[in-house]
């Protein structure tokens, strides 16, 4: 893999050991399957240690990876016949933002997600994928559709955060996500929203008021970025990987905080290194939620997501 | 380009900018008026609410000031005066913070909630401090406003609000964000029941304040001149790379884009709230 990130060269660097070895091999027709065996075991080994115990900042790497698959790679995979739909009807299409109708096995649904570009031309069109009003309007409105046809609403996370722009504020950034986060909450359809990469904080969440809330493994949820934690706490955006750990924004903290309801499991190294593996996971967790979901009656659905961020937080109460 | 945009964060915080403090002076018998640099009695400043009688500058109130203003005379009774922080993060200093801004409050935390009435119509109140922890909202903020909520709808009340916050509570991380998501599936609730919530804005509502409750009343209000906006000026001007207007962010900002109903003076507010109330009983 081109793509590496740093933390990952040593096992680069002995993957390419074992190949130099291999073709060695074949060229000089000298048997060194021995030497490469013990080498493939090392490997192995050395795999299992990085993969098995990422930091968080490891992970917020492999969240931001740029072959990391996005919202429309997912779409592709695991939806049919999916149409796009575009546009607030207020003011513009947000590209940040897609969303539309397909089937998932068989089934109407409609589905939603943060769109960062997958190369630098795409970013540009789409803004990294930090929305603007009108890609939360649009996304309200796909909703409302949604529930009008009764057809499950799935989300896909997957966002730095909403765009801290002139013309957001100037149209409405603030209550374009409120009003999504207060419309979601009485959706009357089932309402899944998966994290797949960045969750940054209000622009993520905006997608993410669902009966069930999934994370990936290496995908991280936050307030505030890494970056942003680091500023404030230590003046200097330098230290996010101290952040990063601090802030417990990673899937497991999140689990353990009764903030996310299953984290989804990602091949070894991250979803980039197997994506079709990726998508045969995703797609066992959605049909999973979506059967316990669709027995639930429109009142059952909303009592329970109030139940759910009801219960989010902790304090202490006393008498006096 | 984005790489640039967040490396570029230094040195600053998603808080608003701190806006200068009115300056009291000679034991607290004047006070100076941070914008036209006027002297005044610190007594008459309080009888006109705290607004200079000589700019017509919102200066900032406590929770006690503001509900005196707002209600009929003794009638608040407070709710959940004692619900205090955890600190899920072990977030170093926090507790410390938490406590230096109980002593120099006379409260728990950045909000204070409870029920009482205007013109004999009952309400149930909340008003945001933002001299506790910059009125950031955390589990106890968002659980009392919650609380606040579902306690109109057990009365079938009106809800108002006064908030004034830098936005979400980093020192409890995922647990503050998500205070934005509770507060608004309660307001939901309300507005499915018919129930009237009027959020006024303060000096400063912005971040995950102004992106959840604060920006959905029934009528949104605001001060004169207070600063109300999601992202943080100094983070837009870095990642735009243009200077912002003078006004930007502010109450009349926002009239002007058609983002609030009214901008409200402080001397005319428990007039327009009770009108309201009113016409809505
Ligand atoms: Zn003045």
């Amino acid at each position: 893999m081109e793509n590496h990130l740093p933390f990952e060269k040593p096992i680069m660097e002995l993957r390419n050991k074992i190949d130099e070895l291999k073709s060695f091999t074949d060229e000089k027709d000298i048997d060194l399957s021995g030497e490469i065996e013990k080498l493939e075991q090392r490997l192995e080994q050395l795999e299992a240690e990085v993969y098995n115990n990422l930091k968080p900042w490891q992970r917020v790497q492999i969240a931001r990876h740029p072959e990391r698959p996005t919202t429309l790679d997912y779409i592709d995979s695991l939806f049919e016949q999916f149409i796009e739909l575009h546009g607030d009807r207020l003011f513009g299409d947000d590209e940040a933002i897609v969303g539309g109708i397909a089937f998932f096995e068989g089934s109407p649904v409609t589905v939603i997600g943060h769109q960062r570009g997958r190369d630098t031309k795409e970013n540009v069109r789409r803004n990294f994928g930090m929305p603007h009003p009108e890609g939360y309007r649009k996304a309200l409105r796909l909703m409302k559709q949604a529930e009008k046809f009764n057809r499950p609403v799935i989300c896909f996370v997957d966002t730095k955060g909403a765009y801290p722009g002139k013309a957001a504020e100037e149209r409405g950034q603030s209550e374009a996500i409120a009003r999504n986060l207060m419309e979601m909450a009485g959706l009357k359809v089932p309402v899944i929203s998966v994290v797949i990469g960045e969750g940054g904080s209000g622009g993520g969440l905006a997608l993410g008021v669902a009966n069930h809330v999934h994370m990936f493994e290496n995908s991280w949820y936050s307030t505030i970025s890494p970056e942003g934690a680091s500023s404030i706490l230590w003046k200097d955006a330098s230290y996010a990987r101290e952040a990063a750990e601090a802030m417990r924004i990673t899937a497991g903290d999140l689990k353990e905080f009764g903030v996310i309801d299953e984290i989804v499991k990602e091949p070894r190294g991250g979803a980039h290194h197997d994506p079709k593996e990726q998508m045969a996971i995703l797609r066992k967790t959605l049909q999973q939620s979506l059967k316990d979901l669709l027995v639930l009656t429109p009142n059952e659905l909303i009592e329970s997501r109030y139940e759910k961020f009801k219960q989010m937080g902790t304090f202490e109460e006393s008498d006096f | 380009m984005i790489k640039d945009l967040f490396s570029k964060r230094r040195k600053y915080a998603s808080m608003p900018a701190e806006r200068e403090q009115p300056k009291t002076m000679n034991e607290g018998v004047m006070t100076k008026c941070p914008k036209c640099k006027t002297i005044v009695y610190t007594k008459e400043l309080m009888k006109h609410a705290n607004v200079c009688m000589h700019c017509g500058h919102h200066m900032p109130m406590t929770p006690s000031e503001r509900i005196d203003l707002i209600l009929d005379t003794d009638s608040f009774r407070e709710l959940n005066p004692h619900m205090v922080s955890a600190d899920p993060l072990e977030f170093p200093e926090y507790k410390e913070k938490l406590e230096k801004d109980q002593k120099k409050t006379g409260h728990k935390e950045a909000v204070v909630t409870g029920e009482g009435t205007i013109g004999g119509t009952p309400v149930v109140l909340g008003v945001m401090d933002p001299a506790f922890r910059m009125g950031s909202m955390g589990s106890v903020v968002g659980e009392k406003i919650t609380r606040a909520i579902e306690r109109a709808l057990d009365l079938h009340a009106p809800f108002i609000l006064f908030s004034a916050s830098g936005g979400a509570r980093m020192q409890e991380g995922i647990l503050s964000l998500m205070q934005m998501a509770k507060t608004s599936a309660a307001l939901k609730k309300m507005d499915e029941a018919g129930l009237l919530f009027v959020s006024v804005m303060t000096h400063p509502t912005t971040g995950g304040v102004s992106a959840s409750f604060a920006s959905l009343g029934d009528y949104n209000f605001a001060e004169p001149e207070a600063l109300i906006g999601f992202a943080g000026r100094r983070i837009i001007e870095q990642t735009i790379r243009q200077e912002l207007p003078e006004d930007f962010q502010t109450a009349e900002f926002l009239l002007k884009h058609g983002q609030l109903d009214k901008v409200l003076h402080r001397q005319d507010m428990k007039n327009v709230l009770s009108a309201i109330v009113q016409m809505h009983t």
